[in-house]
């Protein structure tokens, strides 16, 4: 029982910044927000599940996904599409030529609901779907890329690619979709109004409840074996699998994980703005939610929250009054949290100073080296912490 | 999907799709060659390699625009000097990114897509301030437009073939530089072995920054290629990103001879799919096709390198 607390919870630091965290977001927030702000907060925080999830995958197991946004909308659309099966039963789309279709099929001329969207009548199913939806293709992708050891840029550039196909697939199946509309116009949830001020209250609770529950959830992955595991093979991939591990099993589970993550995201998030759209899946948001997670400290999940919150209040502040600033400031941003910051906000936190009080290792070691060091033997640090996670390794004799 | 149209029908719809895709492909390899080149090198991928694409295209609409107004003799011929400066302008940008930014990532590939991807930001939106958000194209000079009747049905642009030709000339410098001079001997005693080509005395540093810039360099001409078939807009460039990635993955990195198939393979496809549904299924449909491949054969179809 006391190992379990520890792993879900982790030293008494890490306890004491998810109490934090949890303060911040149940009470600060809540009581100084007007729901207007709060709402937009919510909206912020779905990304973070996406952020918390490239943590796992990127920031501990050297994965990087250009395409997280494939999973925040297919959780986004599974909600939507029940939401909007909801939103037009036959009485409020009577004058439709076919009634109780959702409106963007009238226009488009369909006459029935197509298959893959009569499953959606069902809560339970939905619900369902968006947990298993996101996470089966991200099986499919990572079983296709990993066991045949497809790494780094190339795993990058792939999961671009499915993201900007899945965006076009959207986008050009107008009646089936909606097109680059979405799908608008969501009213109730099992007959709640979720446009109402009391729902979007409760929503932003159950909202930031089910973070912290994905904070835990992660911290218990990383502090296992698994968490071990990912790290060293971040460090060096080849020397975990001469230890006689399935490399590629490892990659595949946690970047389900993130997927799942996500998937929770996406369907709050389309519960708490109320509408889904293309414009979340694509190329463009899939990379902006890798940035949030690197400012708020690629290893730190919950800097991955500050991260999100910080970078979306940074664009919702200057994109109202300087729009064009806003994207030089984008790109800067990028430029420089790679060039300088690499650790982010949990970085400058944890630094030197502070790592004495508080008695932890720098980040430096995971971080840095955690690139595939194509051209360069790794320094010595990397050699170092995969040492250390896995005790079974020979040292030093790999060069 | 051939019902009602004749033989010669279909015949000269592939001819002319065909022609198409050669635009395509034109654009294609042009700016997959210089991704190509410096991924085979330095193993980097440069998210901003579209802006390149751009910054050409822009210039030549720079240069139509001070020919148009100061030198109206010059009209007639005003291509070709914009076409160089597409590449002057672009191998000077790309030189200085490198200097400044990218030399300092080579050790964090995965750090370099997001530093990239920043740059890109920055240049799509000082193109937005420069030239505003409206597209814009140069005055063309006469002989560029109009088509060349080849038969009854197929009738080919001019235009496209002046991209073809373009394409054909620098794609046959690339080979040159590469494999019959001094420079491209360097290049590739470092891309196949670092540590030996600088015991060898090599000074790769400078072999990668010139690699680079001249990857920028040929997007540039790209860019002013790309005036002829299409308008410039500031985000011109990042349209055909993807596609530009999934050419240089597919072909094999480092394959001069694998990036030009499969630039080949992807532009048909997509253009005379694109005749029989509508466009973005074509697109998704090829695309799709292509990570399909990729998922059996990783390193792609004309691999050079041994994987890790």
């Amino acid at each position: 029982m006391i190992t379990l607390t520890r792993r879900l919870v982790g030293s008494r630091s890490d306890l004491a910044a998810l109490l934090v965290l949890a303060a911040v977001l149940l009470v600060v927030m809540p009581l100084t927000l007007d729901i207007f702000r709060l709402n937009l907060v919510g909206k912020y925080l779905t990304y973070a599940f996406v952020a918390v999830g490239l943590v796992l995958c990127w920031g501990y197991g050297g994965i990087l996904s250009l395409g997280q946004g494939i999973f925040f909308g297919l959780g986004g659309y599974c909600m939507a599409m029940f939401l909007k099966l909801e939103a037009s039963d036959p009485v409020t789309t009577a004058i439709q030529s076919t009634p109780g279709i959702p409106d963007f099929m009238d226009w488009n001329q369909l006459t029935e609901l197509p298959w893959f969207w009569v499953p959606f009548e069902s809560f339970a199913f939905t619900l369902f779907a968006i947990l298993a939806v996101p996470t089966l293709f991200a099986f499919l992708i990572g079983v296709a890329m990993f066991k045949r050891r497809v790494t780094g840029v190339y795993f990058a550039i792939i999961t671009q690619s499915v993201a900007a196909i899945l965006t076009i697939l959207i986008i050009g199946q107008q009646g089936l979709t909606g097109g680059v509309n979405g799908i608008t116009d969501l009213r109730t949830l099992l007959g709640w109004d979720i446009r109402s001020d009391g729902a979007k209250y409760l929503l932003y609770f159950l909202n930031a409840a089910l973070l912290l529950a994905c904070i835990v959830a992660g911290r218990y992955i990383l502090s296992g074996k698994v968490g071990k595991l990912l790290l060293a093979l971040k460090d060096k991939e080849d020397r975990v699998r001469f230890s006689g591990y399935d490399v590629s099993n490892f990659k595949i589970f946690v970047f389900c994980v993130a997927a799942l993550f996500s998937a929770i995201g996406g369907a709050m998030f389309t519960l708490q703005v109320g509408f889904m759209s293309p414009s979340f899946v694509g190329i463009v948001p899939s990379i902006e939610m890798v940035i949030f997670a690197a400012v708020g400290g690629r290893v730190s999940l919950i800097g991955a929250v500050y991260g999100t919150l910080l970078v979306n209040y940074g664009k919702t502040a200057f994109s109202e009054s300087f729009p064009e600033l806003w994207l030089f400031l984008m790109g800067a941003l990028f430029i420089g949290v790679v060039m300088a910051f690499p650790d982010g906000l949990a970085g400058l936190i944890r630094s030197e100073r502070l790592r004495r009080v508080f008695g932890r290792p720098p980040l430096a070691a995971v971080t840095r080296t955690g690139a595939l060091a194509a051209r360069d033997p790794a320094p010595p640090a990397a050699s170092a912490s995969a040492d250390a996670a896995l005790p079974h390794a020979p040292t030093g004799t790999d060069r | 999907m051939f019902e009602g149209y004749t033989a010669s029908e279909i015949g000269a719809i592939f001819a002319m799709q065909g022609f198409a895709g050669l635009s395509l492909f034109c654009v294609f390899l042009l700016m997959a060659l210089g991704l190509a080149i410096i991924f085979g090198q330095m193993q980097v991928i440069n998210m901003a390699h579209g802006e390149f694409l751009t910054i050409g295209a822009y210039s030549t609409y720079l240069m139509s625009v001070v020919a148009e107004k100061h030198a109206p003799w010059l009209m007639d011929y005003y291509f070709f000097l914009a076409i160089a400066l597409g590449f002057v302008v672009a191998f000077a940008i790309g030189w200085l990114v490198e200097f400044s930014l990218i030399r300092f990532l080579y050790k964090r590939p995965l750090d370099t897509l997001l530093a990239t991807w920043g740059l890109s930001l920055i240049m799509q939106q000082g193109f937005r301030s420069m030239f505003g958000a409206r597209e814009v194209s140069p005055t063309l000079p006469e002989w560029l437009l109009g088509s060349w009747q080849l038969s009854d049905t197929i009738e080919i642009p001019i235009n496209g073939l002046l991209v073809v030709g373009v394409t054909a000339v620098l794609t046959l410098a690339v080979f040159f530089l590469l494999f019959r001079s001094r420079w491209g001997l360097k290049v590739r005693a470092t891309t196949q072995n670092r540590v030996m080509a600088e015991a060898a005395g090599i000074n790769t540093a400078r072999v990668d920054r010139n690699t680079f810039a001249l990857g920028c360099g040929i997007a540039g001409v790209a860019g002013a290629v790309f005036t002829t078939i299409a308008s410039t807009g500031p985000t011109s460039g990042s349209l055909y990103i993807v596609d530009t990635f999934l050419v240089v993955v597919f072909g094999g990195a480092a394959s001069l001879f694998g990036t030009i198939a499969s630039a080949f393979s992807i532009a048909q496809a997509q253009s005379i799919l694109e005749f029989f549904i509508n466009g973005s299924m074509a697109k998704v449909i090829t695309l799709a096709i292509v990570i399909g491949i990729l998922m059996l054969r990783p390193e792609g179809l004309f691999a050079s390198r041994v994987r890790k």
